[in-house]
């Protein structure tokens, strides 16, 4: 006899936790409704990544652009070409058009970039085809900015 | 509400029939004891991650499962003696010389004994190395990659199952026959068995740095079958043990004629004994060809290499290199303890269990207490070496592991259970039923100095009624059980894949923070490598066809190709130039008659495509890439072998 109001008793603080458990949980969902998109009132020009400062151009550093190309050249050419659109934009006159902090975060954290910033997001909505993570460090994603600077002289103030 | 007023009452009731079945061991059909506290001793969180990896061998499948313990999660099948045409393994250019033996081009093998290296008698999860019994090899995976770097084929062998049983700093694998042959081969009756038929063992040098493996040495030894091994460690370092039966050199009806004897031997093999007859220059050379395949780490490509001698010693002309220890009953498993002192044997054909003692072994040794010689090999006596007997009251016993706290777990296959029993003391602690006819055991880190005492998993024959049942044939059963208390508890049942013999784990956070996201494409040395679309094109010598070609998502280049010629071959070099993880491209063309190749990123594979009829084909990306993975594709037109037709190739020209 003790034996079964033992089970009863543990019967009943199971179904306790089980339930108030479950109601918790509807709760929650109710307060939190999923899946819709607040965007960030201000979206920084410098896009979502490492890179956080402005980047300041100096004078066109020779060294910096030949690495610039070739990594350009290994690493971005497959999708992008600097005067006509590829697979994603041409990219001659990108920096009319973005902040070079921006360009590098998209080039360093594409990922982040097409669910979170409000232009990378549009760009990915146009072109459809994933900016490829091609693991470049930040020297040489810096490298491809400069090259591309130096490719558009209307770029590199 | 309505599922959880159902919970409600489900969950009492569950809880009132688990407590009310008794010990569970009467309950031939399920087994665990209380499924709730079971499936949460199992249950991984959704994102989560698995505490032990498992590799289990595929057995007849010839290839490595690798799972999750404790959820029995399967996350990837590693190929390695079989093709796999899924990863086009042993299909493209680069996999194909990994399967190159002196019998030619071998696509399946039988894969038995996965054991991962070590350091100081500890797991260090570098590599992983696995038998192939049917035509002797053993390989080698890089458990950064996950991928076989390295197969080598042992020659004067056969049957290679008492292997690979590593030494306690990887310093061997080794190799033993289970089948006795004429060695060197020869064209003789079987009837001459007794006369031309001998066992060799092989000790297979791994280099520390690299974990390139060799041929060091073999040992000639009596026409036994040598069945299985295991390296000595702590004070036994330096010996191998392996079991052998059929010491009455039967050759027809095996099951009868070599059940004869009440006792076989353990053959205990002192290694460090070898290389100083080999440095003394005591052996012979003799001419045996074997393969030798390795992956190049550059290019990614296998290249196999035929070597032509090797050093034999026979045993019965180097004393003190070779003893045998009488063990009852057809020795199957042999185990040697975490503490190196004990060497158990299992008599397959017995009840009980028979443990030698290291250092009365060398006692017996250095008092040169012989009961008897066989073939030129002291034999010792076996009440002088025996450290006790382990009466187990099952049938059947296969193999031993342990806890690394003085608990040893053997399984028996006719009495279907896994028999608990104290190191030392030699009393039965507990028992288990296997669901059905245990093989093998495994305890992570097993055969090692440290096991991890946290589960232990039965990989069983039989299945019968575990599953769903899938018309004759059957997925093999496993059951993973808890022993971090006095009773194991039986927690999870899970399939697996081929047929796994031994399985061998370790904990994850040995091996995950080394595992490789992508190959670099600077480092890729790849003759048809390109290292950007600049460099893609196609180029013609002769009835070849070179197409250097890049995979980037969601194209090839060039996706159009013309003047192929009915006739030509056509090799298809593609170059993945992602640098992310997890981002394989797939390249499959119609038509081709051997494979797809996957492409991890920054790698190339090649595969041949011979076109025999007039047309416009093809090719696609195989591996759901991206949004725009349908779009990956392109054609090749094949015109007659008589055309004129120029090569041209190109991407996004209209």
């Amino acid at each position: 006899m003790n034996k079964l109001f033992l089970f009863f008793s543990i019967a009943c603080i199971t179904s306790l936790t089980a339930c108030s458990d479950g109601e918790d949980e509807a709760a929650q969902s109710e307060a939190e409704p999923m899946e819709i998109y607040t965007p960030k009132a201000k979206a920084s020009p410098l896009g979502i990544g490492p890179i956080t400062e402005e980047v300041t151009f100096g004078t066109v550093d020779p060294a910096m652009v030949a690495e610039g190309e070739a990594v350009f050249t290994q690493m971005c050419t497959a999708c992008h070409k600097l005067d006509k659109r590829h697979v994603g934009p041409a990219l001659a006159d990108v920096l009319e058009r973005r902040n070079p902090a921006w360009v590098m975060n998209m080039i360093l954290n594409p990922e982040v970039m097409v669910k979170e910033d409000p232009v990378a997001k549009q760009l990915f909505a146009e072109y459809l085809s994933p900016m490829a993570n091609q693991n470049l460090t930040v020297e040489q994603a810096r490298a491809v900015v400069e090259y591309i600077r130096q490719y558009n002289p209307q770029s590199q103030q | 509400m309505k599922n959880l007023i159902k919970l409600c009452l489900l969950l009492p009731a569950l809880v009132v029939l688990s407590s009310c079945g008794g010990s569970g061991s009467e309950n031939p059909t399920k087994g665990a004891l209380n499924s709730n506290d079971a499936a949460e001793a199992v249950y991984v969180a959704p994102g989560e991650y698995d505490e032990f990896y498992e590799f289990f061998s595929g057995g007849y499948n010839g290839q490595v499962s690798v799972v999750g313990l404790p959820s029995g999660r399967l996350f990837r099948r590693i190929p390695v003696f079989s093709v796999d045409a899924e990863k086009g393994y042993g299909f493209d250019e680069e996999t194909k010389a990994m399967l190159n033996t002196t019998h030619g081009f071998i696509p399946w093998d039988d894969a038995h004994h996965p054991k991962l290296s070590q350091t100081n008698g500890e797991i260090d999860g570098r590599w992983l190395f696995i038998n192939g019994n049917n035509t002797p090899r053993i390989a080698r995976i890089d458990l950064t990659t996950f991928e076989t770097a390295e197969i080598i084929e042992i020659p004067n062998s056969a049957g290679n199952h008492s292997s690979p049983y590593l030494t306690m700093n990887s310093e061997y694998v080794v190799a033993g026959t289970r089948f006795s042959v004429p060695i060197p081969q020869k064209d003789v009756s079987i009837e001459t068995y007794k006369e031309n038929f001998q066992g060799m063992i092989s000790f297979i040098s791994v280099q520390p740095e690299d974990g390139n493996m060799d041929i060091a040495f073999q040992i000639l030894l009596p026409g036994f079958d040598y069945d299985l091994a295991s390296s000595g460690k702590g004070p036994s370092h330096g010996w191998t043990f392996f079991t052998t039966y059929n010491t009455e050199k039967g050759r027809t009806l095996k099951e009868a004629t070599a059940s004869q004897n009440d006792k076989d031997f353990i053959a205990a093999i002192n290694w460090k004994k070898a290389e100083e007859f080999i440095a003394a220059g005591n052996y012979e050379e003799w001419d045996s060809e074997y393969v030798h395949n390795r992956v190049d780490e550059g290019s990614h490509i296998a290249i196999s290499e035929t070597k032509q001698k090797v050093k034999v010693l026979n045993a019965a002309n180097c004393p003190g290199m070779v003893y045998f220890l009488p063990t009852p009953k057809s020795p199957h498993g042999v185990d040697v303890s975490p503490t190196g002192e004990y060497i158990v044997g299992c008599g397959k054909l017995s009840a009980d269990l028979t443990v030698h003692s290291f250092s009365k072994m060398m006692t017996a040794i250095n008092a040169e207490s012989f009961e008897t010689v066989v073939d030129g090999i002291p034999v010792l006596k076996y009440e002088e070496v025996v450290a006790g007997v382990v009466k187990s009251g099952g049938l059947g016993p296969l193999h031993t592991e342990f806890d690394g706290e003085g608990n040893a777990y053997t399984s028996f296959f006719i009495s279907s259970e896994v028999v608990k029993w104290n190191v030392g003391t030699w009393e039965v602690i507990d028992r288990v039923p296997s669901y059905y006819s245990i093989g093998h055991l495994s305890i992570p880190g097993g055969g090692s100095m440290k096991p991890w005492r946290q589960y232990l998993i039965s990989m069983n024959k039989i299945t019968k009624d575990r599953y769903l049942p899938t018309g004759p044939e059957l997925a093999h059963s496993a059951q993973l059980y808890d022993i971090t208390g006095d009773k194991m508890r039986l927690l999870l049942d899970f399939p697996t894949d081929g047929e796994p013999h031994y399985a061998q784990g370790c904990p994850a956070d040995l091996i995950k923070p080394n595992s490789k996201k992508f190959y670099k494409l600077d480092e890729n040395t790849h003759p048809y490598a390109v290292k950007s679309e600049e460099d893609v094109r196609v180029e013609r010598e002769g009835k070849n066809v070179h197409v250097y070609m890049s995979s980037i998502r969601s194209h090839f280049a060039p996706d159009n190709i013309e003047g192929i010629k009915v006739g030509d071959k056509v090799y298809w070099h593609v170059t993945n130039l992602e640098q992310d993880w997890d981002t394989p491209h797939g390249f499959a063309m119609m038509g081709a008659r051997n494979s797809e190749t996957l492409i991890m990123p920054g790698l190339t594979k090649t595969l041949v495509w011979e076109p025999r009829e007039v047309g416009v084909f093809p090719f696609y990306c195989t591996d759901f890439c991206s949004a725009l993975h349908q779009e990956m594709q392109g054609y090749v037109r094949v015109s007659p072998a008589s055309s004129d037709v120029p090569l041209k190739w190109s991407l996004g020209e209209d």
